[in-house]
Order: C-alpha cells, then structure tokens, then sequence
C-alpha cells in the first residue's frame, strides 16, 4: 500500500481499539480510505468488522486510537483533522455514509420520504417541498436503476429493493466516504450490476469506500485495495492482485482453508425422506413460486448439502418439509414410505423430523428462559412425573444431551440469552435430539458462530450421520457445504437447478449452478 | 465479587423489600395498621384484585394483554345475582329453571370462561391483537350486563350465597381462602405443568414455540379461557360480599390488575415473571391503599401516589434488565 503521506487520504484511523464487557472488539485496528478508491474488509464473523464501521460512522467512539478526517471545507487542500464523533449524524455532517447490513428503513413511509428522512427540502412557508423531493428522488432512483414511484410505501418493496433504497440514502447525502456493509447480500445480479455501476461512478468522481463482503467473486470487479481482519486484530493489507484467493481465506481463518472438517466416510442406508414437486407459491409481493417444483430425496446416514445464495428459496425449502406452510404449499412428501400429510412442525416432529432455523433468536429459542427449559420444550414427557414436571427428572433426562453437545453454560438454570451463537445452537440440537429424531434439518447451522464451535458442529454432524440420521444441511458457505455434504442440491430463485455428487461437487460447479446469471461464475 | 449478587439479590427481592418497607413505615406512622383485623382487611380487600390478577398474569406471561377482565367480572356476577334469585326461563316455552347457590356460582365461571374463551378465539382464530380483542370483550360484556339487569342492581341474594364474600372457615374470610387456594393452584400450574412451561415458551417467542411443536393457538386459547373464568370467580366474590350484583361493578378493575402484574416484576413483553410476583404486586397496592386510607390521605392523591407507584415498579424493572443484557 502507498504510505500514508499522499494526500489522497480521507479518513486516517490509527490504533482503534474498543472493548465490549467481556469481548474485546478491536485491538489497535488502523484503517485509511483514499479517494477515488475502494478497500474491501475480509474477516470471519466476529472479526471486529462491523465493530470498526461503526466507530468510523460515529455509531459509537473508539476506547482509545484516533480518527482524522478531511474537513469539507477545504477541499482542494486536504489536511487532516483529528475528530471525536459524538453521533452518527455528526459523522455525516463530515461527509461520512454507511450503509449498515441491517435495513433500517421506516416500512409506513415512501421511498422518496425514506431517502430523505432528516434531510427533507423545505418551502419557503417551512413545510415539506413535495415537489423538489420527488424530483430529487427521481434523480437517486434512475442512478440506482430503480424502477419505483417514489411515491411507493417502502414496506410494499421486495428486500433486495429496500437495500438499494438504503443505499440511495447514503447516495442522497453526498458522502465523501462512504461505507458499505454487506450490500448485496439479498440483491439479484443485476441490482448487483446496477450496484457496481454506482460504486464505479462514485470513484470516478472521488469518493473513498469502504467495503465488507463475504463474497470474493465480486472483489475483482470493483476492489482496490485489501484489508483483512481477524479476533479484532489487522492481519493482511494488500493491494488488489497481491494475493491468492487461497492466501486470503488463509489469513482471514488463520488455518489452511481444505483444513475445514474431515468428514468420516458413511454409506448411506435405506431411504428415510422423499419429498416430490414442492411448490410454495409467493405472497403475491415477488416471485410466483418461492419454492418451484423442488424433489429431493434423503437416505439414513446421509448429508444432503443445499446450497444456494440469499433469496435461493432454501429457507422456504426448509420450511415446508417441516410442514410450517400446511394449506398454501403442494407437493408429496413421504417419510420411510409413508407418505406424510403435515398440518403443521408438530406433525413433521412426530413424523421424526426436526428443524434448527437459520434465525436462532427469532426462531430458535426462547430468550427469557432458561438452557434446562429451552432444551425441554420439544418434549416434557420425559420430564413429568405424576403429570407434574419435575425438575430433577427435567435435568437427568435433558443434562446427557447437554453433555453429548458440550454446551458451555455456567449452569443449566442459566437463561440462555446469556450464551454465545454457538452455544444456544448445541442448546437447539440438543432439543431436538431429545426427541429421538430421524431426519433432522439444519438451516445455516453455523451462522454467527466463531471458528471453535463451528468446528464442533461439524463434528456432531458427522456423529449424527455416522449414527444413523438423515441430516438436510442448507448453508451459503460454499466450503461448509462441499466439507460436510454427501449429495449437494443446488438451488436458484426456488428451483433446483443441479445435483452433484460429493466427488463431483467442485466449488466453480456448485456456485454457477447458483448464480442466475451463469456469465458471472468466475470465482476461483 | 460481591457486587453483581447483591445486585441480583436486590432485582429478586425488590418488591418484597419495597413491601416490607410500607409496612414497617405504615406501622410507624399509624397505630391502626399493624392490628390483625386490619390485616385481614387488606386481604379481603385485595381478594378481587388478586383473582383477575392471576389470570392477567397467565395472559401477560402469553404476551397478551387482557382489558375485559373488569367487565367479564360484572358480567358473570350479574348473571349469578340473577339466577340466583329469578332463575331462567327458556324462550318459547314455559320452562323455567331454578339455580342453587352452586348452580349460580358454575354459571359465573362458565359465562367468564366462555366470554374469556371467545377473547382466544379472535385472538387466534382472526388474528385480531389481543387490545383490540379484549377491547371488543370490554364492550360487549358492559352491554350485556346492562341488558340482563336493565341498568338495576339485583339484590337480596340471600344468606348463603352471602357467605361466599362474608363467611369465613377456621376464622379466615372465605375470599381470603378462595384467593390463597387459586395462588396455589396457579403457581403449581405455571410453575410445575406442561401447560406452564408452554405458557412462558409462548410469550417469550411464539414463533420459536410453534417451531418447536407446541399448539400455540391451544395454548391461548386456554388462557384467555381461565383468565374469563377467574373474572367470573371475583365477580361470585364481589356480589356476595355487596350481597347485590351492580351493573357497574368492576368498572376499571382491569387497569388495577394490569398494575399488579407489572408491580409484580412481570414483563408486558411477555415470557418473564411469576404468580407469586403478582401476588407481591396486590400486597403492594393494597397495602398502599389500606394505609393511604389510614393516614387520611385523599382518595385523589390515592390514584395519584398509585400511578407514581407504578411508573417507579416499570423504571427499576428496566433499569435493572438493561443492566443484565450489556
């Protein structure tokens, strides 16, 4: 990288740490964004990532470390000041955008409200100059491709659009940097194309970005300079070009990347699952189908891997095996030959089948109650005696599971808000595998997870695979799912599009079998 | 470290400890507080609130809230009253059924537990938000109540039916009994049944509930049920003791019992708190009214000092879960 004295430099961030109660975020973290270039920030989750964006957003300030920025108002003359954010809003008078991973739009008002919320042009008479923000909004949506009315209510939008309006915002403010979280993760190729278009616009006219991503394929298309993170710590700055692919993902994991998990060889037995024609049709807002003619089978002893990118439709595959959406979906589902009529998840747990969601403190856990008692919930039986539940019993029976999964917790009375992603994962498999069951659905099981549990997880899928269950494993890690996987589904915008095998299932198969737009499989 | 325990000690306890500090600064200011008639008056006083209470509690817990608890209670009082003494003539015939004192009191709990039941079913059968539901519920059961006793009180219920508010057993008054006997109940179920542990797994995260097997409108509609049936045991409580059934009676009651529950540490976001916090609660504010009352303070200033009360339980509460989740 040029050293630090060009005077091209727009944020120069040195020595940012910042501590969390019990976590220690950032740990002397330098950071600089130059005009006219765009650095993308690799690093695991939990890597301190997302930590640094919002210090640089003034989101929250730094523990220690400084932050010099260019004042606006010599902008011919750069020269750096040391500023100390006090709000995300004084981070913006100093030309400093974000657009967080997380939609923070307001559904019950339109795009043109939305984008500029705050910052509305006012009449003479200090009311809203409607006029203006419709033509100002035109402006932002036809550089973003958008075709919306402005005048559309923000909640009537599909995801992928919602993020475009979030980045229109950022667009609307005339950032001198601007920074960018995780921006594609639900847009289609080409709200991506559209995206890249802009973010090309905006280095041409000066601006310095910052990117996060997980996705290596789109580095080459817009990336200049590399910053890779990891346990809060800067561990690689390059230029685009200086390092492999496989350098990269060696120092954002600190292990060598085929090091993932290696799997144990089972031979899969008699068929447990065989699911025909699923269709799960849209609420009528986006596609027609969400799920579109999918079949899939699954055999005892066997991972099928599903993988797909966001919007795929693997959440909703996921779903309506475990009978969530009884009544708007069809298809034919059959469990060890019977075929199974599921009006709802206590069907398809009786049936044998159990589902950790993607979502876990949405979907997965109960927060306000304990380890002991999430891990019952699925099934109490065992725990009563006299048709009272008694605690003793509660803990005998659900402590082995407990233990099987190694959950870390100061003790099972615990509530389980208090436990990392990893631990209430091994609270959620525990759950389930208390219920004895046989075909056992895992949506992102390792999502949020850091590196250690991760790794245990995959053990416990191995040693549930190897003892007999048939495990369903949906994943948008592409080394997670060819590491784990015996067969890999591909899934694209709802239909499955490939099956390989596990030799088979090389990454630059498996991922143009999932993009929509084959042209931009290039990932290598 | 001793710290964070004496803090944990503090939240487990607090209103326990804010409990013991009115009685002993009550005690210290008045000599008519700490006697035991007057304690057995504070806890025949607090026996209504405590019925509607526990059900709130169960609804709250279920991550409901319930506004119909007040006028069920009237309602299922009046129907008693008036079977009690008219009995029911089915329309169309001459038939014409006389009602016990037994009769009378199922009659309350079911026409509470229906009225509570058909709160469930909105709920979860149209998906209506259980304020507008209950709301609805509120309305309707005032309406009917005026409509069974044309807008008069019914009185003269007779000496038997009177004992359920004046009597006593082994000299404790009977409400104090049916209210020590519904605690027990309820803190067994919430605490002990599967019915209790899918209660909080229901309003600490539906969706997690549902995708975990439990029949979640089953378990509302159980809810709303008993906390209808339970209004309909205060309402049995209520008209004894006034030995008349008043068309306005338990007007406003749901907004005592919700302070109860809060008071009592129970989260309105449902999930977290207990039976017997509840119970802690309408000590509280029957010890507060009962001493108030004694100290001659105006029943103006009352509502007033109540509503302080309240706002002060909520503040420490989240002060106090804030503190737990950073």
């Amino acid at each position: 990288m040029i050293p630090a004295a060009t005077n091209d430099v727009l944020i120069d961030a040195t020595g940012i740490e910042k501590s969390f109660p019990g976590v220690r975020a950032l740990a002397g973290v330098s950071l600089q964004v130059r005009a006219g270039r765009l650095v993308a920030l690799l690093g695991e989750n939990g890597a301190g990532k997302s930590t640094l964006m919002n210090i640089l957003s003034g989101v929250f300030p730094p523990d220690a470390g400084t932050i010099r920025v260019v004042e606006r108002v010599v902008p011919n003359a750069p020269s750096l000041t040391e500023v100390r954010f006090a709000s995300p809003r004084a981070a913006q008078a100093l030309g400093i955008g974000i657009v967080h991973q997380e939609l923070n739009l307001i559904p019950g008002l339109t795009v043109a409200e939305n984008i500029w919320l705050g910052r509305e042009p006012r009449t003479a008479a200090g009311l809203i100059d409607y006029a203006r923000l419709h033509a100002d909004t035109v402006a932002i949506l036809t550089r973003l491709d958008l075709p919306v009315d402005p005048e559309t209510l923000v909640g009537e939008l599909r995801v992928g659009q919602q993020q475009l309006i979030e980045i229109g915002k950022a667009l609307s403010a005339d950032a001198r940097v601007l920074i960018l979280d995780e921006p594609t993760s639900s847009l289609s190729s080409h709200e991506v194309d559209v995206l890249f278009n802009v973010i090309a616009d905006l280095k041409r006219a000066g601006v310095g970005l910052v990117y996060i991503t997980h996705k290596f394929e789109e580095l080459a298309r817009i990336c200049d300079d590399l910053v890779i993170m990891r346990d809060g710590r800067l561990v690689g700055t390059a230029t685009y070009g200086e390092l492999t692919r496989d350098a990269l993902v060696r120092l954002m994991a600190g292990r060598e990347p085929k090091e993932i998990f290696q799997k144990t060889t089972t031979t899969p037995g008699a068929e447990l699952l065989r699911a025909e024609k699923i269709v799960l049709p849209g609420d009528g807002a986006g596609r027609r189908f969400l799920v579109d003619h999918v079949s899939l089978t699954l055999r005892r002893g066997e991972v099928l891997g599903i993988f797909g990118l966001i919007g795929a439709g693997r959440t909703e595959l996921l779903e309506t095996l475990f009978g969530q959406h009884a009544g708007r979906a069809t298809g034919t589902v059959t469990v060890e030959g019977a075929v199974a009529r599921f009006r709802g998840p206590a069907d398809a747990i009786a049936a044998g089948l159990a589902f950790a969601p993607e979502d876990r403190k949405r979907d997965g856990v109960v927060l306000p109650m304990s380890v002991l008692a999430n891990a019952s919930l699925a099934d109490l039986r065992p725990a009563l005696r006299g048709g009272f539940v008694s605690p003793a019993r509660e803990h005998a029976h659900i402590a082995t599971y407990l233990e099987r999964f190694r959950v870390k917790t100061p003790s099972v009375d615990e509530l389980i808000i208090n436990l990392s992603g990893g631990n209430q994962q091994k609270v959620i498999l525990a759950k389930w595998l208390a219920t004895g069951p046989k075909i056992l659905l895992l949506d992102e099981p390792t999502r949020g997870i850091d590196v250690n549990a991760k790794r245990e997880i995959y053990t416990f899928i191995d040693e549930l695979t190897q003892a007999g269950l048939g495990l369903i494993v949906v994943s948008s890690e592409l080394p997670e799912i060819l590491a784990l996987a015996d067969r890999v589904l591909v899934l694209c915008e709802g239909r499955a599009t490939a099956e390989f095998s596990r030799a088979d299932a090389t990454p630059e198969r498996v991922l143009s079998a999932a993009l929509p737009d084959r042209a931009m499989a290039l990932a290598s | 470290m001793t710290s964070p325990d004496y803090k944990a000690f503090f939240a487990r306890f607090r209103s326990l400890l804010a409990l013991g500090l009115m009685v002993l600064a009550l005690s210290l200011l008045s000599d008519r507080f700490l006697i035991p008639d007057n304690g057995w008056n504070i806890l025949r006083q607090i026996s209504v609130n405590l019925c509607l209470s526990i059900g709130m509690t169960l609804v709250i817990l279920g991550g409901g809230i319930d506004l119909s608890v007040g006028a069920i209670l009237g309602l299922a009082g009046a129907v008693a009253a008036g079977l009690l003494k008219h009995g029911l003539g089915i329309p169309g015939t001459t038939l014409w059924i006389e009602f016990t004192v037994f009769g009378a009191i199922l009659a309350a709990v079911f026409v509470g537990g229906a009225a509570g039941w058909c709160n469930g079913f909105a709920v979860t059968r149209f998906k209506l938000p259980p304020f507008v539901a209950t709301l609805g519920m509120l309305s309707i059961a005032r309406g009917l109540t005026m409509l069974w006793t044309g807008g008069f009180p019914i009185t003269g219920l007779g000496y038997d039916f009177g004992h359920i508010g004046t009597g006593a057993f082994l000299g404790m008054p009977l409400p104090v009994w049916i209210m020590l006997a519904l605690t027990a109940v309820f803190v067994v179920v919430t605490k002990r049944t599967r019915f209790g542990r899918h209660l909080y797994a229901v309003g600490g995260n539906e969706r997690a509930a549902r995708l975990t097997g439990l029949n979640v409108g089953r378990i509302k509609l159980a809810i709303y049920t008993l906390a209808g049936a339970l209004a309909g045991v205060a309402g049995l409580i209520v008209t004894a003791r006034l030995d008349s059934a008043q068309p306005n009676a338990g007007l406003g009651y749901e907004l005592d019992s919700i302070a109860a529950v809060v008071i009592g540490g129970t989260s309105l976001s449902g999930g977290r708190g207990s039976v017997a916090g509840t119970v802690l609660g309408c000590l509280i504010i029957g010890v507060l009214n009962n001493g108030l009352f004694l100290l001659n303070v105006s029943p103006f200033w009352q509502q007033v000092i109540k509503g302080g009360v309240i706002l002060l339980a909520v503040a420490l509460d989240k002060m106090n879960s804030k503190g737990r989740e950073t």
